[in-house]
């Protein structure tokens, strides 16, 4: 089977000298969900930048057999491959609800209805319809991380790209939002410090550390190996 | 904030916010002109003008207090050059400084009251502004949120370390402060980059319902181009 994205010798480094990525190595198969760990600053985020042409450091990016090597198929990648942010205040940049979801398929050249149908479909499948006229910055957090998966659901991208999607939502926003994740057919990665959640969601999971791939293997297979658990910790 | 209120005041109903941006944009440079031609021997002209935007105001349902509140913020700067012309020996023309100045403003923000800022910036494209010009404008506006919200966190935060007091740095604290914000918003304003362009941004925003000009446009444009048109002739004829 063909994988959805192969990462190969990419390596990354900021206009500080900072070195983010050194090498990582990586395969999204389709169905996969796999859960990126590792400690802060070891580059998961900037891996995640990568993978839709937001950064562009050394190696080989492809995204459904196509490499992203330059502007003219940013595009393309934009719309095959979905990023839902960290901070959801960052995704949330329209007047209201509506026009934040309809930015990408207006983006996309979608004609009227069409964006209105798609607009509708994703509120809806989010459970936020009744926020549609809202301003983004009226909702809670829980709100506004499922209006921003609805902007990015939008686009009927093919693969997700999740970073920390549970950070800030309180227990029945988690458990809305996990729902609402397993629900969803699409591949995904996603960076996470939430254990409960990638036992949830993740069929696969691989350790970074100082910008390379370590590790790789079952979340509860990773967790131990690196002893990935502040419960483990503080026994 | 004042641009949220604008924001909102924007997307109210009314047959100001009905016409396109395009005719109210000419519309709006058409008041300024006649402003900055008006002589300020001619004080009731003033008047006039203050009389015909107020009208607009009320036609589009907007609080004309709460926009004259807004206008004053040009006073700091129209009042410093009044100041200067009134000490130089010059108070007629002190005083029309002030006057244009503020009517100015109040023009300018009853554009901004009846027109979206995306759809403002759409009808200034195709009235031929360059985008590199409109792309800054947007993001200013845009980031304008998440500059206050940043101040706002640094604020709290400043206040729960100094306990009611003032901060023994002083300058140097509050030029720091105002470093660390931009550095903040700097940051913040890459990741909104970012997600724009991973939700396909390509430089402008499009609209679900892009302006069209109507005959009720075109006779509203003609409207005001007469009243201001005739009050200029009249000024030229006195």
């Amino acid at each position: 089977m063909e994988p959805l994205i192969r990462v190969a010798g990419l390596h990354y480094r900021y206009d500080d000298g900072t070195l983010a990525l050194q090498g990582v190595d990586f395969e999204l198969y389709p169905g996969e969900n796999v859960v990126l760990f590792g400690p802060n600053g070891s580059g998961k985020t900037t891996f995640l930048l990568h993978l839709i042409g937001l950064l562009r450091g050394e190696g080989t990016v492809e995204v459904c057999g196509r490499r992203v090597k330059n502007d003219a198929n940013l595009h393309r990648f934009r719309k095959q491959v979905g990023i839902l942010f960290q901070d959801s205040d960052d995704q949330l940049f329209m007047p209201t609800v509506f026009d934040d979801v309809a930015f990408g398929p207006l983006n996309l050249g979608l004609d009227k209805a069409a964006v209105e149908q798609r607009v509708h479909e994703c509120l809806r499948l989010v459970g936020m319809e009744a926020v549609a006229g809202k301003a983004p910055y009226h909702l809670s957090a829980g709100e506004k991380r499922r209006v921003a998966l609805a902007g990015v659901l939008a686009m009927e991208p093919e693969i997700l790209l999740l970073d920390e999607p549970a950070t800030f939502l309180d227990p029945p926003g988690r458990a809305a939002l996990l729902e609402i994740l397993h629900r969803l057919p699409q591949a995904k990665i996603i960076v996470s410090h939430d254990l409960d959640l990638a036992r949830e969601l993740a069929t696969r999971a691989v350790f970074f550390s100082a910008g390379r791939v370590v590790a790789a293997g079952s979340v509860d297979q990773i967790v131990a190996r690196f002893q990935w658990d502040a419960r483990m910790l503080t026994r | 904030m004042h641009h949220v209120t604008l924001d909102g005041w924007s997307r109210l109903a009314s047959p100001l916010h009905r016409l396109d941006p395009r005719a109210k944009t000419v519309a709006a440079l058409g008041i300024l002109l006649s402003l900055a031609l008006t002589h300020r021997a001619y004080g009731w002209l003033f008047a006039t003008h203050f009389a015909l935007i107020t009208a607009l105001v009320l036609l589009a349902r907007l609080p004309v207090t709460g926009l004259l509140r807004r206008a004053c913020l040009v006073l700091p700067f129209a009042g410093t050059v009044a100041a200067l012309n009134f000490f130089g020996g010059d108070p007629v023309r002190g005083v029309a400084v002030l006057c244009k100045g503020l009517l100015s403003a109040y023009t300018v923000l009853l554009l901004l009251a009846t027109t979206p800022l995306h759809t403002l910036l759409r009808g200034l494209e195709s009235l031929g502004v360059p985008r590199f010009f409109l792309m800054i404008a947007q993001f200013v506006y845009r980031y304008l949120f998440v500059l206050s919200e940043q101040a706002q966190h640094m604020r709290q935060a400043r206040r729960c370390r100094l306990g009611g007091r003032r901060s023994p740095l002083g300058f140097s604290s509050a030029a720091g402060a105002v470093a660390v914000l931009f550095a903040r918003s700097h940051a913040r304003a890459e990741r909104i980059h970012y997600a724009m362009l991973a939700r396909g941004f390509q430089g402008h925003f499009v609209l679900l319902d892009p302006p069209v000009m109507r005959l009720a446009d075109g006779l509203s444009l003609t409207a005001l181009a007469a009243v201001i048109g005739g009050v200029q002739l009249l000024l030229w004829n006195l």
